[in-house]
């Protein structure tokens, strides 16, 4: 637990969002947005190499590609064709694990990515649309990364559309078990959380360096489920940085956050 | 059988209320040449089909629209699409909202002749409560409920390739030619408009051939437009043209779309359009994204 103020929050992040990928095995990797692509390559590069993950445009490959411009001599690791098509294959045989970014996600875990407010004929504000939000999260695991934790993203009612599929007994299918359903982990500015509480309710696992239990309940807009000492979220190791450092050359998850804060923020 | 033809003449086949099919992916190989014929023509009531970008949003701007059937909309470097929020948000299209898989499906229910492909994906979300007009069935083989995904049949497709011969051979050499084969097969008539019309010797060479993901007896016309997929990419000929989509999604802050297409179509044939966006070089030059 050295140089505990030299690493940034980003990276603590991407640090915490690579477990959800530990002890997953042979499944295709896919982290959208700077902080889970590094996070989803993190994993790959270190504790389970057997990790597949796509180019973002039509390839497996075989090591994760740098984020970014990279020289002219780079040749990607290609191991097969990938275009969307064959994703959808991938995703439907269940052998993947999607790290996404919602709008809002709900206390059933359920998540949001299409329309705000008013109704669904005349939404208050359209987003992008449903995208592949449904039927990833009846194929395969699940994870979020939220990178500004508030009761804006977690809210306190139902989503307003609900995009991907939660722990919500009134909308199981039938012939569904709830226990189907696989919301992984929930990685924030502010904590880890999971949704391995009883029944199904949300949990705080850990807390990033210098926030409190308050912090979290009170930008959270449901009830999370706060048991026992809570640890504090594990801070990269000098490998992990290094390795992060590497797959992103340019420095683009010093962009990701809010004026890009220290991972340690005890000060 | 000689299958060229204009873009004036594609949309002549076209009316009023027609579910149309749109190939690409967001801001990659649409074909947008096609789309600005119909922005020029009285064209109107459509029913889109699309994994959209700009094509759904400068359709919807100027009030063709009458249904919208997606998955997201989206300039994935701009993730949200100005018209077709703007749409939304005005109340002014119906939707059929589908997950990207499920749109796949419809697409291939209607190529195989199916009236439905059964999937889970859509259980337990909105997708299935905010459409009625997706149903529920039971299955004959397991206690579980499943989605029946419609077909979606399509009266026209609309699409860009890297290149293609007079007889309607349609190659596409990118990195992924999207679900643009199933657009093909789902639609009564396919029209394609494309960057090179060669020989069909062109294709002869396995490593060529290889890149032809229909069969010719799918595609109804061919429309030569080197260029014709800009603004949107045509890999690996050319990329995305980031400053004129910037310029694109700036006209919903001000000036709105009439500005736009007053300036790049209204009175402007696809010549002049490529003279303002800096011509067919300029297209050509235009680097390729980095992912």
């Amino acid at each position: 637990m050295s140089n505990s103020s030299n690493y940034s929050l980003a990276e603590l992040c991407i640090v915490a969002c690579a477990e959800a990928f530990r002890g997953e095995g042979e499944v295709l990797a896919t982290g959208i947005g700077v902080i889970p692509r590094i996070a989803a390559s993190l994993a790959m590069k270190t504790f389970n190499p057997d990790l597949m993950m796509t180019d973002s445009e039509a390839w497996l490959l075989a090591e994760p590609n740098p984020l970014g411009p990279r020289d002219s001599d780079f040749q990607q690791q290609n191991e097969t064709w990938m275009g969307y098509s064959r994703v959808f294959d991938n995703v439907w045989s269940g052998r993947r694990h999607a790290m996404l970014g919602p709008t809002q996600v709900d206390r059933f875990g359920q998540s949001n990515t299409s329309a705000l407010g008013g109704t669904y004929e005349q939404p208050k504000v359209m987003m992008l649309g449903a995208r592949g939000f449904p039927g990833n999260s009846i194929s395969h695991p699940n994870s979020f990364f939220v990178p500004a934790h508030s009761s804006r993203v977690f809210i306190a009612g139902e989503c307003d559309f609900v995009s991907s599929v939660g722990y919500n007994p009134d909308r199981l299918p039938k012939g569904h078990s709830l226990d189907d359903i696989d919301v992984r982990l929930i990685v924030t500015d502010l904590c880890v959380m999971d949704f391995k509480g009883p029944g199904h309710q949300a949990r705080l696992v850990s807390l990033h360096p210098g926030i409190s239990a308050e912090q979290v309940v009170d930008n959270t807009g449901f009830e999370v489920l706060i048991e026992g000492e809570i640890p504090i979220t594990a801070s990269p190791t000098p490998e992990q940085l290094a390795i992060i450092a590497q797959l992103d050359p340019h420095n683009s998850r010093a962009k990701q956050l809010k004026d890009n804060p220290p991972g340690d923020r005890r000060a | 059988m000689d299958k060229q033809m204009t873009a004036q003449q594609v949309v002549s086949e076209l009316r009023n209320g027609m579910t149309v099919g749109i190939g690409g992916w967001g801001p990659r190989r649409k074909p947008m040449a096609l789309v600005r014929e119909i922005l020029r023509s009285d064209l109107q009531d459509l029913t889109l089909v699309s994994y959209g970008g700009a094509d759904v949003g400068m359709l919807c701007a100027a009030g063709k629209v009458k249904k919208l059937i997606f998955a997201f909309v989206s300039l994935d470097f701009i993730p949200l699409e100005p018209y077709f929020r703007q749409a939304r948000q005005a109340g002014a299209i119906d939707v059929l909202e589908l997950d990207e898989g499920m749109l796949l499906l419809g697409l291939r229910a209607a190529a195989w002749g199916c009236p439905f492909i059964p999937t889970q994906v859509g259980l337990g979300t909105d997708i299935v409560r905010k459409s009625p007009e997706l149903q529920l069935v039971d299955s004959p083989y397991d206690d579980k409920e499943w989605v029946a995904m419609p077909a979606l049949n399509l009266d026209a497709s609309l699409i860009h390739v890297d290149r293609a011969d007079a007889r309607g051979v349609c190659q596409i050499k990118g990195a992924d030619h999207y679900m643009d084969d199933w657009f093909a097969r789902a639609a009564q008539k396919t029209y394609v408009s494309c960057d090179e019309l060669v020989p069909t010797s062109a294709f002869n060479h396995p490593d060529e051939a290889r890149f032809v993901f229909w069969e010719r007896s799918q595609t109804s016309g061919v429309v030569p437009i080197p260029g014709g997929a800009h603004p949107s990419s045509c890999a690996p000929l050319y990329g995305f043209d980031v400053a004129h989509f910037k310029e694109y999604t700036g006209s919903a802050k001000e000036g709105g779309f009439s500005a736009y297409a007053d300036k790049y179509i209204n009175g402007q044939s696809e010549s002049d359009y490529q003279k303002l966006v800096g011509g067919l070089e300029a297209i050509r030059a235009l680097p390729l994204p980095t992912y």
